[in-house]
């Protein structure tokens, strides 16, 4: 994986057309309940946060994942539906939360980057999602968040 | 270099294949104790409610996976182990050397003390054959008595009625998973079941089970007595270590294991449901039996064995069930500390409850009913021991915006 | 395909939820929102109810493309007759309230009749309830919508409410969705609160589809880069959000001051779009912290603010120091200009309370200056005020008399009839600036001679948003025309009210006609909708929507006589500025309006006209 979404939660308006992107591309609905990203409204900051799957190293869900139901693809996680049982158990390993249980289908959900043309930066109107080499600043930032609260076992050799 | 597994379960494929992954050269031999395809146990109520067939169940599809990763797969139960020779004897009287051990032997149902639970009609609900035959009893219409709520009874309950049982459940305590779930969530499932149509009783023993006429008489602590055409019995487990005895490794109900879950035993891991770690929440020594742990685990195990030093920061208790519907979580110190906070909200009507626990400005437990939202949020804030703040007052009031918290304070940085 | 077929009704005197199917010839007709709810409201309402009567109803209502990935698709209407007005009135808001409840399932809620103790309404998709508010009737929007989450532990409600004034009766108390977006004008939220209903919470996850996929991405993926290619949408609006208007407005000599007896404040620079990115001197911080998009939106006008924590409005009241909306133009002209102060930080103080007890900051402003000038003539005392000095440029008095009005006291009470009322009651009812009851927004029709025949022609009373003729006459769009003249006014206001009845019955904004023409936005209707959405047909839905919300009006007992505006805009000439000795040359106009409309010099649609559109 040497490309990855990049967000500026600066340049967030709450808009959450990557919510509407993301559903229609799964889904064929507009529906953002089902939408992989979340865009969170902190109101009282003024601050809308984009939150998605950062598809970390540790891989809690496809590790724990009892039937092999999430695939390794390139550094992407990928939730294969038909194998699915729906038991939730990645959704709780996921310390990010990222990983969702969607009662509609019985499935679990979470960002596959879209074969690689992520529909939601393909909507951001602002640029504050961007699909970009891995190597910007950005996601070094959000890399070092995901290990703040990462509670991974650390190689250390 | 021979690395050998016991156990084919989650924990032992997964450490199969993350040494594959480090070490292409490597010989890997796995020992299944049950002869079947490795599965899962977890994805066994959904093969028994008929959601996906017995291949679901498998952790690798199709199993020429291990042959293809040149994993040899050996049927056979290990006997006993000689750490010094370091070689391991199965049943069969077939010994295998090894260079690299690793325990991942998991688990076992038991009974309880109770009269009468050999029989035809009686069965646990733990392996894949347990479910083979609980499917060719529990019928529509058949009369099924569970005996036991906890997480592992709980998880088959939905699949016993989606079978079309007339189901009764026997719990001793005073609610359903009671190891998992305090008396409000506890109850509140209780009631869920109930309004479902199962019938449960709660702070009920079962005294004795007797056969007669192809159907069991099941006599109640309450003075009752049931008939049934099947009981399924969901009582707890117990680690499989027996194959450790004489070997002198450190053990109390599981093998004792560090940080690299090394055991006592020079070149002797140990990972899953047979191991005893470090506990997240107590800090003390426990076996967790949990999916996630014993995957993580193993994990570790491996990438120590191929050389990578690696350290496991201890297991934290944390469990997600579905019953009938409901869906109910519990995290870390999930009845808290005297010591410290906690905050609750409860809508009995719609059935939704959140109890979080907090100690030093952090959240250390948590358990939850009807939410779904970004749950694994709790495991990132326990586990991440991050420190809440603000946030902590918010949720003493609030408890439902614990998602919202964790995503500003990991990612709400200006 | 676009509506979710099924509408909600909701009868708070039996406490019943039951759906209904959408009367889709009716939606073929009306094609959503503003015009489907006001067929439904007239078939089914009396137009001499009393509005604050439980025979009224108040319908919420979503266009068929409200929650589509359309851009700016967030928009709902609230639909019902006005209690400020005794019209049609009809306030449509942003925010995320509308596109759940679509999302949830459903067109729109018609709620009837009148809950015998405060309740609020929960949807969860399929599911509607009606749950005791007792705990909330009483207290504002904003704690009511932390309430209402913390009670059902659901953080993804989309809350729209009312606050304490729209309990007590004020005249002009809005619906609030999202804490700070609002369905505004002419009292709907006091309709709400004269049915003892508190607020509606939903949850949605059901989705919503389209007619013609491919075609409706292409023309969203067109109009998108329409929005992103225009200076108005991709600059101005994002930057400085509706109050880049206020120096321009000013310059032209349009900006109605101290209740209108100027048309330029001398102040303007400092409430306008460019201040609130200045540095304050105080605490070195601007008073804007972002923009802000509503759902779906790709314009992203919206202010959020914080207020200065040491600014004597909300010195000792921490609950007022955190960022949430701050002032759009028409607010900070209400609040500001017209009643000549020229404090941000009190605007935005008094926006806040604006947002969190449901007031329209527009009425607000407006009757506040109407209570200035008859403080200033001697007809209102101290007395009547209870000791607020209400002076002309009075930052103080204005926070006292907004938060008069939210906390209830007796002045609050005065100033909760509307400038036209409280003129009236002290003698003086050429003092209110207002048309059919509601007060006339931040464009002086004697600097913008179209906006006096926008305003006098309004269904819901003087409004901008029924025909924005400010779009030519100040900002060339789709064309310039000179503000000073009265010359084809008529056919520009005609084809402008006709656009914007289609445009607010779709789901869309009406901010995106800054950039699209009917051509940008029919593609995007035609694709979603089933059935014919061309440009032609979209006008011909507008003029039958806005001839029928005429006829209810008429029904209602209006005539002519109230097509008209304030004796002020039509006899005392503007004093500076480029329309210095000016009147509204509203004569001119009127009689050509009507002809072009098909109506009577009575203002009375003809059978003609009337069986042209089918409403005969």
């Amino acid at each position: 994986m040497d490309k990855a979404l990049v967000i500026d939660v600066g340049k967030c308006t709450g808009c959450r057309q990557c919510e509407l992107a993301c559903s229609y591309e799964h889904t064929g609905t507009f529906n953002p309940a089902r939408s992989r990203i979340a865009v969170f409204d902190f109101h009282e900051k003024g601050r809308f946060v984009p939150y998605t799957c950062t598809q970390c190293d540790q891989a809690w869900c496809q590790q724990v994942c009892p039937v092999g139901a999430i695939t390794n693809e390139d550094g992407v996680k990928v939730v294969d539906a038909a194998t699915c049982v729906g038991c939730k158990v990645c959704t709780i390993a996921c310390p990010f939360g990222t990983v969702n249980y969607e009662p509609a289908t019985g499935k679990v959900i979470k960002c596959d980057l879209c074969g690689g043309e992520p529909a939601c930066a393909a909507a951001c109107p602002t640029e504050a999602i961007v699909f970009t080499d891995v190597s910007v600043q950005g996601f070094e930032k959000m890399r070092a968040w995901a290990e703040k609260t990462d509670t991974a076992p650390q190689a250390n050799a | 270099m021979h690395h050998l597994i016991i156990g084919a379960g989650p924990a032992g494929v997964r450490a199969a294949e993350t040494l594959r992954k480090l070490d292409g050269q490597a010989k890997i031999t796995l020992i299944d104790g049950e002869g079947e395809a490795p599965y899962s146990r977890m994805a066994i109520p959904y093969y028994l409610s008929g959601k996906i067939d017995e291949q679901g169940t498998w952790l690798h599809r199709p199993v020429d996976f291990y042959a293809e990763n040149a994993i040899d797969l050996v049927p056979g139960r290990v006997a006993s182990v000689d750490a010094g020779a370091k070689t391991v004897t199965l049943e069969d009287g077939r010994s295998l050397a090894y260079d690299k051990l690793l325990l991942a032997s998991g688990a076992r149902a038991v009974n309880p003390p109770v009269e009468g639970l050999d029989g035809d009609l009686v069965h646990h609900c733990w392996t894949i054959d347990d479910a083979r035959r609980i499917a060719q009893l529990a019928h529509e219409g058949a009369r099924v008595v569970l005996m036991g709520a906890g997480f592992i009874g709980s998880i088959i309950l939905e699949s016993l009625v989606a079978r079309g049982a007339d189901l009764t459940v026997v719990e001793i305590e005073d609610r359903m998973v009671p190891r998992m779930l305090d008396e409000t969530a506890g109850s509140m499932l209780k009631r869920w079941c109930e309004k479902k149509g199962v019938k449960v009783l709660t702070s009920t023993r079962i005294g004795g089970v007797y056969e007669g006429g192809g159907e069991l008489n099941i006599a109640l602590s309450t003075g009752e007595a049931i008939k049934a055409d099947l009981l399924v019995v969901a009582a707890g487990v117990t680690p499989n270590i027996e194959c450790m005895h004489g070997t002198g490794v450190e053990s109390r109900s599981g093998v004792v294991v560090n940080s690299r879950m090394e055991t006592s035993l020079p070149d002797v891991w140990a990972a899953g449901d047979c191991a005893e770690g470090c506990d997240f929440s107590t800090g003390d020594l426990s076996t967790l039996a949990i999916q996630p742990v014993a995957v993580e685990q193993a994990r570790v195990a491996a990438q120590n064995m191929a050389g990578i030093a690696t350290e496991y920061h201890c297991a934290l208790p944390m469990n997600v069930l579905e019953t009938l519907g409901l869906i109910t979580t519990s995290f870390g110190k999930h009845d808290g500390l005297q010591t410290g906070e906690r905050a609750t909200a409860l809508d009995e009507e719609q059935w939704r409850y959140i109890r979080l626990e907090f100690h030093d400005g952090k959240l250390i437990g948590a358990q939850t009913a009807g939410h779904v939202n970004m749950i694994g949020c709790l495991r990132g804030l326990i586990q991440g021991r991050m420190p809440l703040g603000p946030w902590k007052d918010i949720l003493l009031r609030e408890p439902h915006r614990v998602a919202e918290a964790y995503v500003d304070l990991s990612r709400g940085v200006s | 395909m676009a509506w979710a077929k099924r509408i909600l009704r909701v009868n708070l005197t039996e406490g019943t939820c039951k759906a209904e199917p959408l009367n889709m010839d009716w939606a073929m007709d009306y094609l959503g929102q503003r015009g489907l709810a006001t067929k439904y409201f007239v078939e089914e309402v009396d137009p001499k109810v009393d509005p604050l009567s439980p025979e009224n109803k108040l319908i919420m209502t979503t266009g068929p493309l409200t929650g589509t990935g359309a851009s700016t698709a967030a928009r709902y209407s609230v639909v019902t007759k006005g209690p400020l007005t005794n019209c049609i009135a009809c306030s449509n808001s942003g925010g995320y309230f509308g596109a759940e409840l679509k999302n949830a399932g459903w067109d729109m809620i018609i709620f009837e009749g009148k809950a015998d103790k405060p309740v609020y309404l929960v949807i969860d998709d399929d599911e509607a309830e009606l749950h005791d508010a007792s705990e909330i009737w009483g207290t504002s929007v904003w704690h009511t919508d932390d309430w209402i989450k913390e009670k059902h532990q659901e953080p993804q409600f989309q809350i729209a409410a009312i606050g304490v004034p729209g309990e007590n009766g004020v005249l002009f108390s809005a619906v609030v969705n999202n804490k700070h977006r609002a369905a505004g004008r002419s009292g709907v939220g006091t309709v709400m609160g004269s049915k003892n209903l508190k607020a509606v919470a939903v949850r949605g996850t059901k989705g919503i589809t389209v007619n013609d996929p491919e075609a409706f991405e292409k023309a969203v993926n067109d109009a998108k880069a329409v929005i992103a290619g225009n200076a108005v949408t991709h600059e101005a609006l994002p930057t400085y959000g509706t109050q880049v208007l206020t120096n321009i407005i000013n310059e032209l000599g349009a900006l109605p001051t101290r209740n209108a007896q100027d048309v330029q404040f001398e102040k303007a620079n400092d409430i306008s779009g460019e201040a609130m990115h200045e540095p304050r001197r105080t605490d070195g911080k601007p008073n804007l912290v972002r923009n802000a998009g509503c759902f779906g939106c790709t314009i992203a006008c919206g202010r959020i603010s914080q207020i200065d924590p040491t600014h004597f409005s909300v010195k000792d009241k921490p609950q007022y120091h955190h960022a949430s909306g701050g002032v759009e133009y028409e607010n900070a002209w209400a609040l500001g200009a017209d009643t000549g102060v020229g404090d941000l930080e009190a605007l935005t103080y008094c926006n806040y309370r604006c947002n969190e007890h449901a007031l329209d900051p527009i009425t607000t402003g407006a009757t506040i200056a109407a209570a200035m000038e008859l403080y200033k003539i001697g007809a209102l005392t101290d007395e009547d005020t209870g000791g607020i000095k209400m002076e002309f440029g009075s930052a103080e008095a204005l926070v006292a008399a907004v938060d008069a009005i939210c906390d209830g006291t007796d002045f609050g009470k005065l100033l909760g009839l509307g400038s036209k009322r409280l003129c009236e009651k002290f003698g003086h009812p050429d003092l209110s600036m207002s048309v059919k009851g509601q007060e006339f927004p931040a464009y002086d029709p004697r600097g913008i001679q179209g906006m006096g025949l926008t305003y006098a022609t309004s269904n819901r009373g003087a409004c901008h948003l029924r025909s924005y003729t400010v779009a030519s006459e100040v900002l060339g769009i789709p064309e310039k025309t000179d503000p000073l003249v009265t010359d084809g006014k008529a056919g520009l206001v005609k084809v402008f009210q006709d656009l914007t009845a289609f445009v607010d019955s779709s789901g869309l904004c009406i901010f995106t006609t800054f950039a699209w023409s009917a051509e940008d936005i029919a593609p995007q209707i035609d694709a979603a909708c089933e059935g014919d959405w061309s440009v032609e047909n979209l006008m011909k839905v507008g003029e039958r929507i806005w001839n029928l919300e005429r006829k209810f009006n008429l029904d209602a007992g209006m005539t002519a006589e109230d097509d008209t505006l304030p004796k002020r805009i039509l006899k005392e000439a503007a004093k500076t500025g480029p329309a210095k000795g000016l009147v509204n040359g509203l004569d001119k106009m009127l009689p050509e309006y009507y002809e072009l409309r098909g109506w009577t010099p009575q203002g009375v649609p003809t059978e003609e006209t009337l069986s042209r559109l089918g409403l005969a």
